[in-house]
């Protein structure tokens, strides 16, 4: 690795100082499961590595009064897969958190790299747009918030400006008979890159149709992939045969994947439409199994 | 800019000097003569260079040795107590859970991690608990059968 500086801010406030201070050249660390690789491989250099594990607010899974929650920044998915309150109240979120890498690379990484490091396979990131999390975002004018879907803008970039960091996810309280859940198709189960993957959230009415829906799809578009259609297949109808048929449909529809020794194109657009339909099967069945 | 690190190393307080652009495996192998936590890949992706950072098992390739400021660090040489093996190691013995043993190191250090926190777990749980460190040679049955026993004799079960 190229020469840098570390820091280990303990305040927000201390933290966008620093990165202002690098006139742009500063790295923000997390986990450093993706960013020490790429340091390593020479991918870019940075001056400055500003640690945030080190502010107190960007760290743990909080519940609120009312159910939503909030997940800090440089919450390690061990401790976000873990927490019992989130996986009850949003499986698919906590279960994208459990797939990430091995037990060395979650006691490390975060939600947050997953998604500022923007790969388009990142495991966490359809399923945090499924559950309609929002990223809270601090910069020198104060904070700001962006739907997950709105934080990357293609392969390795994202809409952040280099003086701003991500501090925390904030996830709704779900609604009564609400179910989530993540998917994703590797040909190893431990230890590997998405192919495809799927994350969806279903909310069933008291007549058992569905009610809301909410689906996202990795690996298949330069970014995550939100799939709003997907809620215009499944409102109003119960989850049997035609429903599903649609849905594989609408989530086939939406891809726009790349050829790589992965998978092909096509591969990948037919894994979308069967994980779309696996998923939102398990996530009914959790959505049913709440009072 | 040298940064000097004091952290609880194998139960001893210890402090070290480090770049800034050092890893913590680096550190504990060229600074501190630490050898027995080894380099595979260097990216994450093989388990050798495990430690157990206050109290979870982390990659220590992909960990800055600045990081460590504060931490208490377990490495494979603070398995073994006053020459007395850890029954891990007692057992990888027993069982040949190893050929060329490069893999070793991280392997024990992983399954002390698992077993700390499961002392009781099922197959599925070994393997994937273990799923981040590969081996080349052993192949994982015997590796899994060496981690049932140990986890036997540290809840006290096993018949002499
Ligand atoms: C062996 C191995 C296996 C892996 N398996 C998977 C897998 O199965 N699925 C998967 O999706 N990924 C996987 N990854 C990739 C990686 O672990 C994840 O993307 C992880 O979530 C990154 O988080 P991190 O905290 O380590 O990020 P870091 O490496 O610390 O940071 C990544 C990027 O995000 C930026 N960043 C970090 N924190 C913030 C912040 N608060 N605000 C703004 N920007 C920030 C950094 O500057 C950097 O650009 C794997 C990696 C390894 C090494
Ligand atoms: S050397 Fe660290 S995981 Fe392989
Ligand atoms: S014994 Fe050789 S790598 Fe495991």
């Amino acid at each position: 690795m190229t020469p840098f500086r570390y820091l280990a801010p303990t305040s927000i406030g201390a933290a966008i100082d620093a990165l202002k201070a690098s006139g742009g050249t500063a790295k923000l660390l997390g986990g450093g499961t993706d960013l020490l690789m790429a340091l390593r491989a020479r991918r870019y250099a940075a001056s400055v590595v500003v640690d945030t594990k080190r502010i107190p607010e960007l760290s743990g899974v909080n519940v609120r009064a009312d159910g939503s929650f909030r997940i800090g920044a440089a919450t390690p998915c061990s401790v976000v897969a873990a927490d019992p309150a989130l996986s009850a109240a949003w499986p698919g979120v906590a279960e994208s958190a459990n797939l990430i890498g091995s037990v060395q690379v979650r006691n490390r990484a975060t939600l947050a790299g997953n998604l500022c490091n923007a790969s388009p396979a990142a495991d966490s990131v359809p399923a945090l747009i499924a559950a309609g999390a929002v990223a809270v975002v601090a910069g020198p004018g104060g904070e700001r918030r962006l739907a997950v879907e709105q934080v990357t803008t293609g392969p390795g970039t994202t809409a952040l400006a280099p003086d701003e960091m991500l501090v925390a996810f904030e996830l709704p309280a779900p609604a009564p008979r609400s179910g989530s859940a993540y998917l994703r198709l590797t040909p190893r189960t431990e230890m590997d890159i998405a192919i495809v993957g799927c994350g969806i959230a279903l909310t069933l009415a008291a007549d058992g149709t569905i009610a809301a829906a909410r689906m996202a799809l990795g690996a298949v578009a330069p970014t995550a992939l939100p799939v709003p259609e997907a809620a215009g297949v499944l409102v109003g109808r119960r989850l049997d045969d035609a429903a599903l048929k649609a849905l594989d449909a609408v989530a086939r529809a939406a891809c726009r994947p790349i050829t790589d020794k992965r998978g092909t194109s096509a591969y990948r657009i037919r894994g979308a439409g069967v994980l779309a339909r696996r998923a939102a099967i398990l996530a009914a069945s959790r959505a049913e199994a709440q009072p | 800019m040298t940064m000097k690190i004091s952290t609880t190393l194998n139960g001893e307080s210890v402090d070290f000097l480090c770049e800034p652009n050092q890893t913590l495996l680096e550190a504990l192998r060229d600074r501190l003569g630490l050898t027995g936590t080894k380099e595979g890949c260097g990216s994450g992706d093989c388990g050798a260079c495990s430690v157990i950072m206050n109290g979870r098992v982390v990659a220590s390739c992909l960990v800055l040795a600045a990081e460590a400021e504060g931490a208490a660090i377990t490495t494979v040489e603070g398995l073994a107590k006053d020459g007395v093996l850890h029954p891990l190691q007692q057992r990888f013995l027993e069982h040949a859970a190893l050929q060329c043993g490069f893999c070793t190191p991280g392997i024990l250090v992983a399954a002390k991690a698992l077993l700390d926190a499961n002392p009781n777990p099922t197959e599925a749980e070994v393997r994937l608990g273990l799923a981040g460190n590969l081996c080349r040679c052993t192949g994982y049955d015997k590796i899994v059968r060496a981690v049932f026993a140990a986890a036997a004799d540290l809840r006290g079960e096993t018949v002499a």
